[in-house]
């Protein structure tokens, strides 16, 4: 969004530097229950991103003053690794990793049932392995499959993918290139079964209309994703059970 | 549990799919109504039960119920309680007036003391999901010795098995003492080797549990490690 390039990010066609077409999002492999010692796990990668994400819980909340009577609450943690990106990322914990945390959180809470849960917690670890932009995205979409892995009650599965601006073009899923020097980046999450949003923020600036169709473009493409998240579920359940059969309980 | 419909198409689905209409069903367990469809709450598969249609999970944690019979794990001792580990997202606590002794104030631990092993019983789940356990009932005890082996909550039922076939096969060809606690612990006690044996076999189950004829191919496993053994008709109840 600050820096200045020679590069041109869309060319006439309209071919991205990557080769994808400006409504065309990153190739994603998603894999539910990677790990073994947590209650629910997913690996993600979506273009050059590459997202561990690990859920504990419900359990009892720890520390003591954070539980809620009334509701369960969904701690999350995103962290990004020294090794995620080229130049050394200093470790821990900082501005921007805390903002993360609570707006995935806060997403999460929405499908999540944490009625169900009075005065647990519901941890889930985000760590980014490898960093290209849209990794809010890459985690939220992680975290949520991995929550189903778990076995935790959700009304959906929430989907997320980023829309934006660059060299004049509204585009679907910016890479790191056209996230630093485009004029716009728009994360987006929503509930496919109602289209609610759940996340949405803006980094740069766009016409209202450019926005528009940079949603639509989004929502549609989260749908996919969507499509996508249900079939790693589903091919973890198959896995369990390699031998289909019928049952007598 | 409900008697289930004719069999159909275990169908897997996870959060957000729609089951049913709900004009011909009523949303059942693990399941809630959303814009006039049946919408699944968790990972697992589709089943119907009359005219309700819900999801039977495949995972997630053991929500204690009232009257389940369960096997926990002290914790930690009070002075007049013991907080018990039963598999559940929240301690349990085993008040003194709750167990078949005479406890002294301050003199829990002479009875039990942390790791021990109980059986027990869900005395009471209140609203805020605050647990109490029992262990004023007939067969409830602390207990020595044997095996305890831990399983997903929810394939507790096929080690049951149909009206108890599984367990009840088990009990016989091994000679074992077995109890199942409904948080997914199974506590087996006996002579060594068939202790191993039915350890492995609920382990078969366990993997195995979506598969068919298990019964019999769990006997089958049985008879093979321990040629000695034959299932006889003699009951032996808990």
């Amino acid at each position: 969004m600050s820096g200045h390039t020679d590069m041109v990010l869309v060319d006439e066609n309209g071919i991205r530097i990557d080769g994808r077409r400006v409504d065309e999002k990153r190739p994603i492999k998603i894999e539910a229950g990677v790990l073994k010692n947590a209650s629910g796990s997913c690996y993600l990668e979506i273009g050059k991103n590459k997202v561990l994400c690990a859920v504990y819980g419900p359990r009892e909340c720890r520390p003591r003053h954070l539980q809620d009577p009334t509701k369960a609450v969904i701690q999350v943690k995103y962290n990004m690794e020294a090794y995620s990106v080229t130049d050394r990322k200093r470790p821990g914990t900082d501005r921007r990793s805390v903002e993360i945390s609570k707006l995935i959180a806060e997403a999460l809470e929405c499908v999540v049932q944490t009625e169900l849960y009075p005065r647990a917690s519901i941890d889930v670890y985000i760590e980014i392995l490898q960093a290209n932009a849209g990794t809010r995205c890459a985690g939220l979409t992680a975290a949520s499959v991995a929550l189903a892995d778990a076995g935790i009650p959700m009304r959906d599965i929430v989907p997320a993918i980023a829309c934006g601006k660059a060299d004049g073009n509204v585009l679907l899923d910016l890479n790191k290139e056209e996230d630093n020097y485009g004029q716009a980046d728009v994360p987006i999450a929503i509930v496919p079964s109602t289209d609610e949003i759940v996340l949405l923020q803006m980094d740069g600036n766009m016409t209202r209309e450019e926005l528009d169709h940079g949603l639509d473009m989004a929502i549609a493409a989260a749908h996919e994703v969507y499509e996508i998240q249900r079939d790693a579920l589903k091919r973890r359940y198959a896995s369990i059970s390699k031998k289909e059969g019928e049952s007598d309980e | 549990m409900e008697k289930r419909n004719a069999r159909r198409t275990r169908e897997i689905v996870v959060p957000g799919d729609v089951l049913a209409d709900a004009s011909d069903y009523r949303a059942g367990e693990n399941a809630y109504e959303l814009d006039g469809k049946i919408r699944a709450n968790v990972m697992g598969t589709k089943t119907f039960t009359d005219n309700t249609v819900g999801v039977t999970a495949m995972g997630g944690f053991y929500m204690p119920v009232t009257g389940d019979t369960v096997i926990g794990i002290i914790n930690d001792v009070g002075p007049s309680n013991w907080m018990l580990d039963i598999n559940a997202p929240y301690p349990a606590p085993l008040h003194v007036s709750e167990v078949p002794w005479k406890v002294e104030f301050g003199d829990t631990g002479r009875f039990l003391t942390v790791g021990d092993v109980v059986l027990l019983k869900v005395l009471m789940v209140d609203e805020s999901k605050k647990i109490q356990v029992t262990m004023k009932d007939s067969g409830l005890r602390k207990i020595e010795g044997g095996q305890l082996v831990e399983i997903e909550h929810s394939k507790i039922s096929r080690v049951i098995g149909k009206s108890g076939s599984m367990i009840q096969m088990l009990k016989n060809m091994s000679d074992c003492r077995i109890f199942v606690g409904q948080n997914g612990r199974i506590w087996i006690d006996g002579d060594e080797e068939n202790t191993e044996v039915v350890a492995e076999a609920i382990r078969i189950i366990e993997a195995e549990s979506r598969s068919a004829n298990l019964t019999d191919r769990v006997r089958e496993f049985i008879e093979k490690k321990l040629p000695q053994s034959e299932e006889d008709d003699e009951e032996d109840f808990e």
